[in-house]
């Protein structure tokens, strides 16, 4: 019995300790309005969780919807305009897939692009945040670097290869090349902003504190661009991988591009698809981890009311 | 270990107070402040001459556009004047520096510093010690009743919060003046006359010099020793008027002869000069 009454009224006692020290008279219709507003937090809690756990549902589904239709589509031949016929079937993509698992030099693929990655995109970070930093703080930066980045960043990376090809040594160094200038520029210009976005006011506060022109860079003008510098570099992470796979797949004996790419040569259709999967989830990936990475450092904004 | 700290702070407090005396005259010496060349010429402040004494509360006073920030900002290091020159102690300002607080109308903490740093931020360019920082920090949160808000970001405050931790923060340098643009105009109303009356009690406190920038009449009446009334572009001071309300200031001194012919007086230059404004700008 006592049991069922303690039981039976826990959300009566809890929100009156709560309010106690905020409001001396607690009334009885004041205890109530809280229970009340913990009872609606709680529902739209839980309204909002099964939100998203349809959401979650209607991907999956839609998801799945998009193979069945690929899977009907190769196996009844689909050919009107675009044609089905010697596109391999979700299955057979499986099957290869599993199979690669197994092979050694399918990781050697894999491996090889990351490095590449790794490489073009750690330069491109480097030397991207350093000249947005130099052109956003210093009027004669901006008016030697502006050009350039005005005349190259709308060239593609692609229209870059041949170019590549004959400048640098290696074959190597040619798609690392291409890589990174397809990083590079997103990085310059989402700094750029982000540094001219700091509010002068702060600047000012910082400068009546006692700091100098390095103090005010350091602890103002590049906390301030953090966000957007992250912006960049996520953006620059996706547009790296968009730029190796050019790079792969018209020169090279590794990597997911070229292994793509020769797939195709070879007639290996399946293959092709693998491939494909393969640079879609490592461009995911590497684009998360990026996001992860720079959260920390802009925990001061999630925080913001 | 934890009092020896606080007791270290306090001697501190103390040697600002003695010097408080002595520290923070301002001489403001026929300064003009333009902007631009030729016939874009824009004369912000016209040949104004003022003494401010050590521990003086002073407010100017005066029409939106009458070059009282400009004023504020030459003390502050940010405008240098064209003609003329302003001495804080009887050196020269060539620049914004720490023996000058400022605290801006906007929100100007710095957003990814939680406020025990940003109040720290001032003795740490000063080269304290971290635990030397935070002690001189603690201090100053305690006097503007925050101390449990150390480690929350300026963001999750209020904005009345955040301005009096702007307020902590210029004073934690013990600055010798302390510049103030117009700090409470984006409050509301009944935040603002709380933080009047905080700021007060943190002046009474520490002693220091106030150069309080404003135009509300009521605020300046109820902050001031003094007020100093500025004529609409190009700006200039028209009237110094003493301020003999008793301190404490109390609320209701809001009601009595004294405020209100006072407030008469204010109100009479400030619609004139306003008026004046209006014309010119209806002439351009």
């Amino acid at each position: 019995m006592s049991y069922a009454l303690a039981n039976k009224k826990p959300e009566d006692n809890a929100p009156e300790s709560i309010q106690a020290p905020i409001k001396q008279e607690s009334t009885a219709t004041g205890s109530t309005s809280v229970s009340n507003n913990e009872r609606m937090a709680n529902r739209m809690s839980i309204a909002l969780k099964s939100k998203q756990t349809q959401s979650i549902v209607v991907g999956i589904l839609s998801l799945c919807g998009g193979i069945l239709l690929w899977h009907l589509a190769t196996l009844y031949n689909f050919n009107f305009f675009i044609n089905f016929e010697n596109i391999p079937s979700p299955l057979n993509v499986a099957d290869a897939f599993i199979g690669h698992l197994a092979e050694p030099v399918f990781y050697t693929h894999v491996f090889v692009s990351i490095r590449r990655i790794l490489i073009a995109y750690g330069m491109a970070v480097l030397l991207g945040v350093a000249i947005g930093l130099a052109v956003g703080r210093s009027r004669l930066a901006r008016a030697a670097v502006l050009p350039y980045i005005e005349v190259i960043r709308p060239i593609p990376a692609v229209a870059w290869i041949p170019l590549a090809i004959l400048m640098w040594p290696t074959e190597e160094s040619s798609i690392i090349y291409i890589t990174f200038l397809g990083a590079l520029f997103p990085i310059i210009l989402n700094t750029i902003h982000g540094v001219e976005q700091t509010p002068e006011v702060m600047i000012r506060a910082a400068l009546s504190l006692g700091a100098n022109k390095l103090q005010v860079f350091w602890h103002v003008v590049l906390p301030a661009a953090l966000p957007s510098i992250a912006t960049g570099l996520a953006i620059g992470m996706g547009v790296s991988w968009f730029s190796l796979l050019a790079g792969e797949i018209i020169s090279g004996q590794y990597g997911i591009g070229y292994f793509t790419w020769d797939a195709y040569s070879l007639i290996n259709y399946p293959d092709i698809v693998v491939g494909m999967l393969v640079i879609g989830g490592l461009g995911t990936l590497s684009t998360y981890l990026i996001k992860v990475i720079t959260r920390p450092a802009l925990r001061w904004k999630e925080l913001q009311r | 270990m934890n009092t020896s700290v606080v007791s270290i702070q306090h001697n501190l407090l103390q040697k600002h107070r003695q010097d408080s005396k002595e520290r923070g005259h301002v001489s403001i010496d026929s300064v003009g402040i333009s902007f631009g060349n030729g016939p874009d010429r824009n004369i912000a402040v016209h040949e104004t001459s003022l003494n401010i004494e050590p521990g003086e509360f002073v407010c100017i006073l005066g029409p939106s556009g009458c070059g009282k920030s400009t004023l504020l900002n030459s003390v502050a290091g940010y405008v240098k004047p064209t003609t003329g020159r302003v001495l804080v102690d009887n050196a020269e300002i060539t620049g914004p520096g720490p023996d000058r607080g400022m605290v801006f109308q906007q929100y100007s903490l710095l957003p990814w510093k939680t406020v025990l740093e940003n109040i720290a931020f001032g003795p740490r360019l000063a080269g304290h010690s971290a635990a030397e920082c935070h002690s001189i920090a603690r201090t100053f949160l305690a006097m503007i009743g925050l101390s449990k808000m150390e480690k929350r970001y300026p963001g999750e405050l209020s904005g009345g919060m955040q301005q009096r931790v702007g307020i902590a923060r210029a004073l934690a340098n013990y600055p010798s003046v302390l510049l103030m643009d117009e700090p409470f105009g984006a409050l509301d109303a009944q935040t603002r006359l709380m933080m009047q009356e905080s700021l007060l009690d943190i002046w009474s406190e520490f002693g220091t010099t106030v150069l309080f920038v404003t135009h509300d009449v009521d605020e300046a009446i109820f902050l001031a020793d003094r007020i100093l009334i500025m004529s609409a572009s190009p700006g200039t001071v028209i009237a110094d008027l003493k301020v003999e309300l008793e301190r404490p200031r109390q609320s209701d001194m809001a009601t009595s002869d004294l405020f209100i012919s006072l407030k008469r007086t204010c109100l009479q230059y400030i619609r004139a000069e306003s008026m004046k404004a209006f014309e010119q700008r209806e002439c351009e």
